[in-house]
């Protein structure tokens, strides 16, 4: 249930003749074992949660597990704490990848583009997708946005701003600027690998039939870019989405919950207060959540990624 | 839809856009497009930049309300985080990130095989399948998984972060592998079956050389991704099996006003990734689009 339904192929004519059934096992053969593995490891905890999601179960009370069928996702769906992580985690989400992704173009613009260092430059510029979450937030938690000893305070000391404190005043645009400098490089490479493999030619026809810069862009590098935006913002949200570490390191999900977002707040809950059956109900409905949203985005892929391709 | 259409939609599902060598328009190095790319590359690099900064100066001198840019280096952060024991967690990082790095290239490379160059019927599928286990929100699984490591004793082991990191990475190496594999010339292989080499003869000398690269870069981002995972290793892991990033939050608790040192610890746990994503660049791009992008 947890796979997302791709549209049927239709199968070949049924040929029941037993040699024909060896062969298509021989050539399945070296399929199965990663196939066999990715299904246990990662669609067996999804049956079993589903399963607790209808218990009520609290880890550190041994024997209170018991059936209580949907009384979880009652709970879920009145709990205002549930829904305050839910918008949080879309604002991150959306917010993340929608800057990162305009960043990112407007960079591979200019790294398509030949200066002085542009090697360089370019590695400068992927590191941050490199540094470990964990590290990155902490580094962005301390030495950047410290109240006192931060360097953006310093930097924008001139404009009249002293020891402002960025991540109690605004915690989540504070985890969401470590999530879009993480995340920037990210979809500037995929963009520029865009960028690189456009024609020139056409470009360069149309540059000499008189088109202006902005026009070419916007009539010809753009829908060409098209299936690369589309890619790296289904990529980035797939990672984003999930986002835990940033949220860990800066702000714990706080003040209250207001920083929060679902990964974060189930894992308070199973962790930290201990409800299995309450985290699972939360899981249950997150991933019925990603299933829906999931299906469209992997269609987007397909067709990104399949017909046009020879055509481009 | 005949399967020979579905094999070709297949085939172009993972080959890029050919590459146009038409010469570009010669346009001579801007200097203002210079000058804005080297200060945006600077920004972004910034924070890293000042990190590594911060690691060799003294606590006073990190902290300061104008920040110092030129001071004498010392290296006493970093004596102080290798005292603080961040070796074994630096050898349960190193044990993770190989053994599932093995274990992701021996699953995915036979099954890569399967769904290019002899591909199995409902080719698609299996694809959309693995690439779905990527879409679910690992917070839904994290409470089955920390149970039945519970009841298994497995809390605490290293053996069941290699177990989720192989899970985690397989997906992205299967296609991965696939996008080199499709690469692979049909003439050779034919030859091969010409000659009447035997299937085991034509992957070992045909095949694996061709995509020997491939393999390396495959490795390349699953070591990334494992070194820096955090999440399992936080819920799964105490004493015995922590790995670098667990160290390191653990070390804000204990040293949490010293700027330096954790700079210093930050910088150790960060610059091995650092390093290698330098240095195989376009491979990276290749690995984090699910091989749809050389």
């Amino acid at each position: 249930m947890t796979t997302i339904a791709p549209p049927v192929a239709a199968a070949r004519p049924a040929r029941a003749r037993p040699d024909r059934r060896r062969q298509g096992w021989v050539r399945r053969a070296p399929l199965l074992p990663a196939l066999v593995f990715t299904i246990i490891v990662t669609q067996l905890p999804f049956v079993l949660t589903l399963w607790y999601s209808l218990q009520s179960w609290s880890l550190v009370r041994p024997g209170s597990q018991h059936f209580v069928g949907f009384a979880n996702y009652v709970d879920v769906f009145q709990d205002s704490q549930f829904r305050t992580t839910a918008l949080n985690t879309v604002i991150m989400t959306v917010g993340t990848v929608l800057i990162a992704m305009v960043i990112g173009v407007a960079l591979a613009l200019l790294l398509d583009r030949k200066f002085l260092g542009r090697g360089i430059v370019r590695t400068l510029l992927i590191t941050p997708f490199l540094v470990m979450p964990v590290a990155g937030a902490l580094v962005w938690k301390t030495i950047m946005l410290d109240p006192t000893f931060g360097i953006v305070n310093f930097l924008l000391r001139p404009f009249g701003i002293g020891h402002f404190n960025w991540i109690g005043s605004f915690p989540l645009g504070s985890v969401m600027i470590e999530m879009i400098w993480q995340w920037t490089p990210f979809m500037m490479l995929l963009v520029l690998a865009g960028l690189q493999s456009q024609p020139k030619d056409i470009l360069e026809a149309a540059s000499t039939d008189g088109a202006r810069p902005l026009q070419i862009f916007r009539e010809l590098t753009l829908p060409h870019l098209r299936r690369y935006i589309e890619l790296g913002i289904v990529l980035g949200a797939i990672y984003v989405v999930n986002e835990f570490d940033a949220v860990y390191m800066m702000t714990q999900g706080g003040p209250g919950i207001s920083s929060a977002n679902l990964p974060f707040y189930i894992y308070q809950r199973a962790f930290l207060g201990f409800q299995v059956g309450q985290a699972a109900a939360m899981g249950v409905v997150v991933v019925v959540a990603t299933i829906i949203i999931a299906t469209f985005a992997l269609r987007l892929i397909f067709t990104s990624f399949s017909g046009t391709e020879q055509a481009a | 839809m005949t399967s020979a259409d579905i094999s070709t939609a297949e085939a172009g599902l993972a080959s890029p856009a050919p590459r146009h060598v038409t010469p570009r328009k010669k346009r001579g190095n801007s200097l203002p497009l210079g000058i804005v790319g080297w200060v945006v590359g600077i920004v972004f690099f910034f924070p890293v930049l000042w990190m590594v900064l911060t690691s060799f100066k003294t606590e006073v001198q990190a902290y300061t309300n104008t920040p110092h840019l030129f001071f004498t280096p010392t290296l006493t952060q970093y004596k102080a985080v290798f005292d603080s024991g961040i070796w074994p967690y630096v050898a349960n990082s190193a044990f993770a990130t190989i053994v599932s790095t093995i274990l992701v290239l021996l699953l995915a490379t036979p099954c890569a095989f399967a769904l290019s160059l002899r591909p199995v019927r409902k080719t698609r599928d299996v694809l959309f399948f693995f690439i779905s286990t990527k879409m679910l929100p690992v917070v839904a699984a994290i409470i089955p998984i920390y149970i039945a490591a519970r009841d298994l004793h497995m809390l605490d082991n290293i053996f069941t972060l290699v177990i989720l990191y192989t899970a985690m990475n397989l997906p992205i190496a299967v296609w991965m592998m696939r996008s080199f594999f499709l690469e692979v010339p049909g003439e050779l292989l034919e030859a091969a079956e010409m000659d009447g080499a035997p299937l085991r003869r034509t992957v070992t000398e045909v095949i694996l050389p061709v995509v020997a690269p491939g393999l390396a870069a495959t490795a390349l981002i699953c070591c990334i991704f494992s070194w820096n995972e955090f999440f399992f290793a936080v819920n799964l892991t105490a004493t015995q099996a922590a790995t670098v990033p667990v160290f390191l939050v653990g070390f804000i608790s204990s040293e949490g006003l010293y700027f330096a040192q954790l700079a210093a610890a930050a910088t150790v746990a960060t610059l091995p990734v650092i390093l290698a994503g330098w240095v195989a660049q376009r491979q990276l791009v290749r690995g984090l689009s699910f091989g749809a992008i050389k």
